[in-house]
């Protein structure tokens, strides 16, 4: 690896590991100043925007869900609410409650997953959670019990945890027993102390101090902490309905990079994910949930990213508490799924995907077929910002040897959960061997 | 020594290997029982070949991918595929049908960046594959039973008969008989547990096609529900859609058409 001098400098992450997908980081200085700064993405495109066009809407969440294997629940579920947007129906109460639990279990798979085996590892001085396992079996066998009843709770409404197959538009192709429910909120107790320790044990990591000026978004409801319905709110005053998100968002490209950034119109880039949801929600976060998040020690709300990790424990115990909440206050829906007409038209949601709010639109004809679609990820939302990010840390990561400052380039980006999977919009500019 | 086991990503969206990860109960055993040498979504450590076992998830849709997979062929004693895009091409060779340089201009605004090939394939069209486990997702028990097979050095096996199999084992209600809906079960490969049918729906076929069917017989039987023309297409372009049965059937059904 080339390091010349001090005021000239490259920085290569061939690869990025433990993340999902693949990209790489490149940083080159000339003079003390960054020259280039380019988090790649060399996930192949797949297309997905392109080869919907022409599918019937119903097929829609089948094949939404396969762009990303982590976080199929979230995509499923952006399509599902666009077309009911569309079509104008209008689900059940019992239904509505159910898809919260559908992203309870998602948000622990997912965040246990992220926690655990992918960013924890860093602040433990491990290459992985193998190794972490060899240091602290307790911690990593804890996150897998947690991980485990998410996984159960996906399975239970969808048959299986990674592209489940029970949502559709309109509700659910089935809806789960009283038995399966009761079984459910007995595992979910079982780890609601597993979910406490790990927020205590991630806080007490070593976590970076930083103070950057950040515009954290996400969905806001009045009554509830945000999933699948809201409004786009932020830290700097955005309060929009979901369907104004062109007017607010704009992606654009940018000729050092390779990817399409989203950003806040004529202002930049911003923040979406677990920080901005407890940032700008943190009140309806369960009162027990809000005492042991200032027990931490961590002011909330913040603008240190570094305090994801801990924003990502805090969601865990509140999606166990709410999942027990749905399921104790459960009574079947009268049907499954609602029925509904396909017409032409067009439909926009947001979900809150483990990682940040998702968005689709689709547009159909007269017989439901999908005339366009756009799919804006969580991740390319917040490109933008893991890359102003590195470019704030340049100036402290050169007074480092090479291998602390990758490690310290990593853990910026890994803090975000980037999920380079979902590749409907990332662009690959260089090819790079492994 | 115990074996050194690889997992590579090609196009794909990461739910094969998360497999895995989602093996809660067996992770940390099996991490005692194999050396994960190269598995960068688990690990920061990525050791060079030679590699015992390489599992190999997602299809091959650039030009450097095509590259990269015989590298990892020559490196590797035993390279399995996971997953319906390694295995088929997966739901990314809808663009086999399609015109490539549409799409590009169609998702992105600037189509000049974006290096692909005009088709997704399955990794058996690049390199010699010793085994294939099918799904999208995989099913993390069958992927378990291959890695025990391997550990005990005895050949994996997979049952490849219809899911229809497995649907009537557990005693699910026939939803094609039962409520006329249209199933892709007849003719695909076992493995999920029959998931969809005991969600009240027909299969889609995310298991690819099996080694048993009767792809004339379908298409009368997808006739006979009212299921023609591009619907009969689109439920056979899917997931597993460039698969040569299914594929030669929807081609067919498709040129009729015109």
């Amino acid at each position: 690896m080339p390091s010349r001098t001090k005021k000239n400098k490259t920085i290569d992450i061939n690869f990025l590991p433990r993340v999902e997908g693949e990209g790489a980081l490149h940083i080159s200085l000339r003079d003390g100043q960054v020259a280039e700064l380019r988090l790649e993405i060399f996930e192949p495109p797949r297309f997905f925007e392109a080869f919907l066009r022409g599918r019937d809407s119903r097929e829609a969440p089948d094949l939404t869900a396969r762009i990303c294997g982590i976080c199929p629940v979230a995509y499923q579920m952006s399509t599902v609410h666009a077309f009911e947007h569309l079509y104008g129906i209008t689900i059940d109460p019992a239904v509505r409650a159910l898809r919260r639990l559908y992203f309870c279990g998602e948000w622990i798979e997912s965040h246990a997953l992220h926690i655990h085996m992918l960013a924890a590892p860093d602040f433990l001085g491990c290459e992985s959670v193998f190794a972490m396992a060899e240091q602290n079996r307790y911690a990593v066998e804890r996150g897998l019990r947690i991980k485990k009843v998410g996984n159960a709770i996906v399975a239970a409404l969808g048959g299986r945890s990674v592209h489940p197959v029970g949502a559709c538009i309109g509700g659910f192709t089935r809806t789960p027993s009283r038995e399966q429910m009761a079984d459910l909120r007995e595992q979910l107790l079982r780890i609601r102390g597993d979910a406490v320790e790990c927020v205590r044990w991630v806080s007490g990591f070593d976590l970076p101090t930083v103070n950057r000026d950040i515009e954290f978004v996400s969905l806001s409801h009045p009554g509830e902490y945000p999933m699948n319905e809201g409004r786009i709110v932020s830290s700097k005053g955005i309060d929009s309905p979901i369907d104004d998100f062109d007017q607010v968002f704009e992606e654009h490209q940018v000729p050092y990079s390779n990817a399409l950034h989203s950003m806040v119109r004529e202002r930049g880039a911003y923040f979406v994910g677990p920080l901005a949801r407890i940032n700008l929600n943190f009140d309806r976060l369960g009162k027990d949930i809000q005492s042991l998040a200032r027990e931490t020690g961590i002011p909330w709300p913040n603008s240190n990213p570094y305090t994801s990790i801990v924003a990502r424990a805090l969601e865990v115990l509140y999606a166990i508490d709410e999942a027990v909440r749905v399921i104790d206050q459960y009574q079947p829906p009268s049907t499954p799924a609602v029925r509904f007409e396909m017409r032409a038209g067009v439909g926009r949601a947001i979900t809150e995907a483990p990682r940040g709010s998702l968005y689709h639109f689709f547009e159909t004809d007269d017989h439901g077929l999908i005339r366009s679609v756009r799919i804006v990820p969580p991740t390319s939302q917040n490109q933008a910002r893991i890359e102003s990010d590195l470019r704030e840390m340049v100036p402290d990561i050169v007074q480092h040897p090479h291998a602390a400052a990758t490690r310290m380039c990593e853990i910026a980006i890994r803090n975000y959960d980037p999920c380079i999977s979902c590749s409907t919009h990332f662009l690959k500019l260089e090819i790079r061997k492994w | 020594m115990k074996p050194r086991v690889a997992v590579f990503k090609f196009a794909s969206c990461d739910g094969c290997q998360l497999q895995f990860l989602n093996a809660e109960d067996e992770l940390l055993k099996l991490a005692g029982q194999v050396d994960f040498a190269f598995f960068l979504e688990a690990r920061s450590r990525a050791l060079e070949g030679p590699y015992d076992i390489a599992f190999v998830e997602g299809s091959i849709a650039t030009p450097d991918d095509a590259r990269r997979i015989i590298r990892v062929r020559e490196q590797s004693r035993y390279l399995i595929t996971i997953g319906a895009c390694a295995t088929s091409g997966g739901i990314q060779a809808l663009r086999n049908w399609a015109d490539v340089e549409e799409y590009r201009r169609a998702v992105y605004p600037s189509p000049e960046f974006i290096s692909t090939l005009s088709t997704s394939t399955p990794i058996s069209e690049h390199v010699r594959v010793d085994f294939e486990i099918w799904g999208c997702p995989v099913d993390k028990n069958q992927l378990l039973a291959v890695v025990r097979s391997l550990l005990s050095k005895a050949q994996p096996v997979l049952p490849a008969y219809s899911v229809c199999m497995e649907c009537k084992r557990r005693g699910n209600v026939c939803v094609v008989v039962a409520r006329g809906e249209p199933c892709m079960g007849p003719v695909t490969r076992t493995g999920c547990g029959a998931l969809c049918p005991s969600f009240n729906r027909g299969c889609y076929g995310c298991f690819g096609p099996s080694n048993d069917l009767n792809m004339a017989s379908f298409a009368r039987l997808l006739n006979q529900q009212g299921v023609a023309g591009d619907d009969a297409v689109r439920r056979l372009r899917a997931i597993n859609g460039s698969m040569r049965p299914w594929r030669e059937t929807a081609d067919a059904i498709a040129d009729e058409k015109k």
